[in-house]
């Protein structure tokens, strides 16, 4: 079954801005799906449609097969959001703000009461319960919301952008309780600056561009799309010129680092002989950036480029 | 997800949580919602009643005390309810917690009444402080508890919806006090709250039946003093009718996403 179904779904703002261009978009029951763009995409407008935060232009949005044209209470039931911007009352307690929340879904108080336990105790909030929303930290913000979002246990969770502003050792507990709610069969949607948590989390990725889907496929797929990857060396010893390598492009970025282009027909191995045949010792190596991040920059410039030869096209003719 | 098995429950136990976190705010700032209209109320029962009323006499066959009593309650019954739902639903607009209940599966007209059930709360739990201040200064009679009750239930309802839907267009701080300050104040003192529209010249008492504030006060008073300076029936027809039309105003506004949704 699908999660979510957006069908040819535009969104024109009062001042004229066309956010959505007719995205067209899927994500399995069960998925735990990546929605990637950089600022100013689309992805918080096509999340604000789906959530009914935002009014669309045009377009259907199914929810697990409810329409929300016909069926929006249904399908609001089966969503759970954790928005990009904290919006939760900062003068209620933690313990108020899920079990409120709860009660808007028709969570009875006495189950409310045990889910609100049972999940600030996970988020690691429960020593905080009683404590006034604006007095917690950054990270404590971002898992409040994550807590509420989960209080009538949605089939599908959409996270804007979870972990901004939050540090590593939080962000990674973070992955590591999203996992295991998306193992326990929720689908979940992410969307995040930090590409290296789209790589690691999720299955799936769309990647959305002035309005418009320009990527969707499985993240292994997506991957392996990437031609070409950079590698950073640090070499034991300092280096004045760069190495001779037969086949591959390489600078020196400083006399211990040398950064080489690898493309994915070559072989680490060949570079390693070819160095070692040199007499140059390799103490570590890297990758230059996030390969996803990689690819999203190419794509996006891709994309770009795409653009402005279109509207330069249109300027000519 | 485990939703309960009926909507009417669903809906039910959403209306109720609105309900709590709206008591929950008039307790938390006690000192902005309970207090302030207790201490105003004390001190026009002190001026006008104690001091100027002695002066001015009988109005209507009855001590200027008991006549202005439930003028001033239901004076602080309109702005308590009206102020209640526009400082709350506006704060949670501008905070964007009124997401909160955006995403959520109750439906809009539940959200309106919910907020309305709010504002009348609080202007019930105002009234009945105000209630209780005037017993030290007079004694009140109840002729028609009816009247009592239904009069101020239905003020109550008008304007807590007043001040939802001026929340809703409301884009800042400013614009939540205008109403109050340029209409609704006006409206209420010119409202026979201090005095009987028979004591006015002809023209004024013409005008004073444009005032809807008017019908409401004296619908109330006559529940106390068993007169009414305006015809009753007209009276809650134009109560009820205010109480429908706004609240599908209100309902439809929030259906389109007016101030709300891009």
């Amino acid at each position: 079954m699908q999660a979510l179904v957006l069908r040819n779904l535009f969104k024109i703002y009062k001042n004229g801005v066309q956010a959505l261009k007719g995205i067209d978009l899927s994500v399995e029951e069960g998925d735990f799906f990546a929605l990637l763009g950089p600022n100013g995409a689309g992805k918080t407008t096509a999340i604000g449609i789906v959530t009914s935060l935002v009014n669309k232009t045009s377009g259907r949005v199914e929810v697990f097969g409810h329409d929300i044209d016909v069926e929006l209470e249904v399908a609001k039931s089966c969503i759970g959001l954790v928005p990009q911007e904290i919006n939760f009352n900062m003068f209620e307690t933690v313990f108020t703000i899920v079990v409120n929340q709860a009660g808007f879904y028709g969570i009875a108080r006495p189950l409310a009461k045990h889910r609100a336990e049972l999940y600030l105790k996970q988020l690691q909030l429960w020593e905080k319960r009683n404590s006034i929303a604006r007095s917690l930290s950054g990270g404590m913000k971002r898992r409040l919301m994550i807590a509420r979002a989960l209080m009538h246990e949605p089939r599908l969770l959409i996270l804007d952008e979870p972990t901004a502003g939050v540090d590593i050792e939080n962000r990674r507990s973070m992955w590591e309780f999203l996992r295991d709610i998306n193992a326990r069969g929720t689908t979940i949607i992410l969307t995040t600056h930090y590409l290296e948590e789209a790589e690691n989390l999720c299955r799936n990725i769309a990647i959305i561009d002035g309005g418009r889907i320009i990527e969707r496929d499985s993240m292994t797929n997506v991957l392996r799309k990437l031609q070409t990857e950079s590698f950073v060396f640090n070499l034991r010893s300092s280096c004045d010129r760069v190495p001779e390598l037969a086949g591959f492009s390489a600078h020196l970025s400083d006399d211990h680092t040398l950064e080489i282009e690898v493309s994915r027909h070559q072989s680490l191995n060949d570079i390693f002989s070819q160095l070692s045949s040199q007499g140059i010792e390799v103490a570590s190596m890297r990758n230059k950036v996030n390969r996803l991040e990689e690819l999203f920059i190419r794509l996006v410039d891709n994309g770009a480029k795409a653009s402005a030869a279109a509207t330069h096209a249109e300027k000519v003719s | 997800m485990n939703l309960p098995t009926s909507r009417a429950t669903t809906e039910w136990i959403g209306f109720k949580t609105i309900l709590i976190r709206e008591f929950s705010r008039i307790v938390r700032i006690w000192g902005q919602t309970i207090v302030p209209p207790a201490v105003t109320a004390t001190l026009y029962f002190v001026i006008f009643g104690s001091l100027i009323g002695k002066r001015v006499g009988q109005v209507g066959g009855f001590d200027y005390l008991q006549f202005i009593a439930p003028g001033l309650i239901m004076m602080t019954v309109i702005t308590n309810s009206y102020g209640n739902v526009v400082s709350s639903f506006f704060g949670a607009k501008f905070g964007k917690h009124l997401e909160e209940l955006l995403v959520s599966p109750l439906p809009n007209w539940l959200i309106v009444l919910g907020y309305m059930a709010g504002g009348v709360l609080r202007g019930m739990l105002v009234g009945t402080v105000v209630t209780v201040v005037a017993l030290f200064f007079t004694h009140l009679t109840l002729q028609h508890v009816w009247a009592i009750i239904s009069a101020v239930l239905l003020t109550s309802m008008v304007f807590a919806l007043g001040g939802f839907i001026n929340a809703i267009f409301a884009k800042n701080f400013d614009q939540i006090s205008w109403f109050p300050t340029f209409v609704l104040t006006p409206l209420t003192y010119l409202g026979g709250v201090f005095y009987s529209i028979k004591m006015l010249p002809d023209w004024a008492h013409w005008l004073s039946h444009g005032n809807p504030i008017l019908y409401m006060v004296s619908a109330f008073r006559y529940g106390f003093l068993g007169t009414s300076d305006v015809d009753l029936a007209l009276a809650y027809a134009i109560m009820v009718s205010a109480v429908i039309l706004m609240f599908t105003l209100a309902v439809g506004l929030l259906n389109r996403g007016t101030g709300i949704r891009d």
